[in-house]
């Protein structure tokens, strides 16, 4: 049952959602054409000279093994991140929901980092791992691993998994605990009269009621990674060292507003277009549907 | 199967709320017991605690000759049947009464020779492979009391389990838990706001006020002797009248408040004098001939068909609402009528409460 909504003046909804369509034609579709028709052409570094090429940007792309290699990093990247920060957060979210004292301030404090810009964010952490000032890298010493993300592509990757995560964890956080506040009390008891200890009530009960949640924050993560970490990136490691960095959006940046390759460039943000689209496909059709009990 | 006792069992929040204040009760083997009372009176809690998700704070709980204060809600050999069932969504039919035998390692043909027996007494074979959220409110019922046969606990603990239901599928489920329990035999602690329900299901019933057993008691030993008028008025329907007055010199009878006066079916002499609450039941209150009864001013007449319920209040107390149920039906039109006790009158300390 869907309420209509009836306007006396047919051109009052119009006028009403011509600065959203603005904003949409202007903002994203324009830009979106643009990359499209970009990406089918080749064009010098000054503009002076342009050529159709079809799909030839493409072939390049993925003939390229740097570019293959910069897919494979966006994944473990994606993928880490997504998983850090969401099994820290659930962890946070899982004892905050246990605690009664004090419990407004525990989540008022968790969720701060969530407002930190991620450039802020990055060189936050670029400073505390900083192999020659950082406290993070001067206890890693101690123990005897010699950090160094200058020189060590695996050190660099996990100072940007770090960064990343640590900024999105009071996101999923806040998500996690709605999740864990609305499985009803009974239901646990009832487990616990059922012979669950606390460790399997989480594992038979709790985790496949947060099922909904967690798949809905993965896509939520995987996008964040894929999308948003590009300050993060560009204020601490810059993609280096040698590419062990480079996620696609870095890419993105780096061959088009560096290297000057346009329709390379393109042609790398059309490809992100259609993984974007294909995220929020999976979202819409499997989240929505599925949130239900 | 085993016997439960409470002994002195008190429940302290840590805010310092007094929930419970020493309760004492033994339930016999096989024995369903109603624990009845307004919203926030305790009885919740008491079956919480017996069932160890809430602590005690004093006293002793004892199931089957074991003190189970300190055991783990998992060890104390008891199921318990929620308010809202406390299904688990995700898991199917046959699973959600198959999880707690499970969990304690059972073997697998003897969890599905449980299960399918008790789906089969409570007639919910065809849903085994459902979910929860694909059953009417009546079928979750039935799955929630399944997950508690299987385990065969040695108490039944239900925690308003029909409160959910509509009034026609209440009184269906009320009578089929009840024969489930007489049929399986197992000692039973009920809990309920609703007296109908408490009357109609109890072998003994509770009566809980404040954190109190008021009384404790069959079914008809509440109704023909209220020990306080709390219980009076809380057990029955509609409720007890309760009127003011003085016993008359000689004990014979009650002068009312109201003028009026009822004569007393045994002379209490003893209780010459004395400020009393006397009690009687709407149903005991008959049509009397003119001038010798009390007058009863009308403000409602309810038909029910059965029965017809006036109310109203006697002449000289315009505060106190009186109740008469009549058998049969009532001629409309009157704006009086006539009314006299029957020898059913209970007197009640007016300062106390308590049945003299």
């Amino acid at each position: 049952m869907i309420k209509r909504v009836t306007f006396r003046n047919p051109w009052l909804p119009y006028a009403l959602l011509l600065p959203q369509l603005a904003v949409t034609l202007i903002f994203f579709i324009w830009p979106a054409v643009q990359a499209l028709y970009q990406s089918l052409l080749v064009e010098d570094a000054f503009g002076l000279s342009t050529e159709f090429v079809w799909f030839e940007n493409f072939e390049e792309l993925f003939a390229d093994p740097l570019y293959l290699d910069t897919f494979w990093n966006t994944v473990v990247f994606s993928f880490s991140v997504a998983f850090a920060s969401m099994s820290l957060a659930l962890l946070l979210a899982v004892m905050a929901d246990r605690t009664i004292k004090g419990a407004t301030a525990y989540k008022t404090l968790l969720i701060w980092p969530y407002a930190v810009a991620p450039a802020v964010a990055g060189v936050l952490w670029f400073f505390m791992f900083n192999p020659v000032v950082g406290i993070n890298a001067y206890l890693l010493r101690g123990l005897g691993y010699d950090w160094n993300h200058y020189l060590d592509g695996g050190d660099a990757m996990i100072l940007v998994v770090i960064a990343a995560s640590w900024k999105q964890i009071s996101y999923n956080f806040l998500f996690f605990l709605a999740g864990l506040q609305a499985i009803p009390r009974s239901l646990i008891e009832a487990a616990a009269i059922d012979g669950a200890g606390p460790f399997k009530r989480f594992w038979t009960i709790i985790f496949p009621l947060l099922s909904p949640t967690t798949f809905f924050l993965l896509v939520v993560n995987v996008v964040y990674a894929f999308f948003d970490t590009f300050g993060i990136i560009h204020a601490t490691t810059e993609g280096g060292p040698a590419g062990a960095t480079q996620i696609l959006v870095y890419k993105v940046f780096s061959d088009g507003f560096i290297g000057l390759d346009l329709g390379g460039s393109a042609a790398q943000s059309v490809v992100l277009m259609v993984i974007v689209i294909s995220l929020t496909v999976v979202q819409f059709r499997y989240i929505e549907r599925r949130v239900e009990y | 199967m085993a016997e439960l006792h409470l002994s002195g069992v008190q429940k302290i929040y840590p805010n310092g709320y007094h929930a419970i204040h020493g309760i004492d009760l033994g339930v016999a083997d096989g024995e369903f017991i109603v624990l009845v009372g307004p919203s926030g009176c305790g009885k919740s809690t008491l079956l919480r605690m017996v069932a160890g998700l809430e602590t005690v704070s004093d006293g002793t709980i004892d199931i089957g000759g074991r003190v189970v204060n300190n055991l783990e809600p998992a060890d104390r050999d008891i199921a318990m049947v929620f308010q809202n069932y406390a299904l688990y969504p995700h898991m199917k039919v046959y699973d959600n009464m198959a999880y707690g035998l499970r969990n304690r390692g059972m073997a697998k043909d003897e969890i599905d020779r449980r299960v399918r027996e008790a789906a089969g007494i409570l007639e919910i074979e065809p849903m085994l492979d459902r979910r929860p959220n694909q059953l009417s409110g009546g079928q979750r019922q039935r799955v929630a009391m399944g997950r508690a046969i299987v385990r065969e606990p040695s108490v039944f603990l239900f925690d308003e389990p029909l409160s959910n239901l509509d009034a026609k599928l209440r009184v269906q489920m009320r009578v089929e838990i009840k024969r489930l329990q007489r049929r399986l035999g197992i000692t039973s602690l009920y809990v309920t706001h609703d007296q109908v329900e408490a009357m109609t299901m109890a072998d003994r019933l509770v009566v809980m006020n404040g954190g109190r057993a008021e009384q404790i008691g069959t079914p008809i030993e509440l109704y023909d002797r209220p020990e306080t008028t709390f219980v009076a008025t809380f057990i029955g329907s509609p409720s007890m009248n309760l009127l003011e007055g003085t016993v008359a010199e000689g004990g014979t009878s009650v002068a009312l408040d109201s003028g009026a006066s009822i004569n007393l079916p045994d002379p209490r002499a003893d209780l010459a004098g004395r400020s009393v609450t006397l009690g009687v039941r709407p149903e005991h209150l008959t049509p009397a001939a003119d001038g010798s009864g009390m007058t009863l001013r009308l403000d409602l007449v309810e038909a029910l068909g059965a029965d017809t319920l006036l109310h109203g209040h006697l002449d000289g107390d315009e505060r106190r609402l009186v109740t008469v149920r009549l058998s049969g039906h009532f001629a409309p039109g009157q704006d009086s009528v006539q009314v006299a006790a029957t020898d059913a009158v209970h007197l009640f300390d007016r300062e106390t409460g308590g049945r003299i």
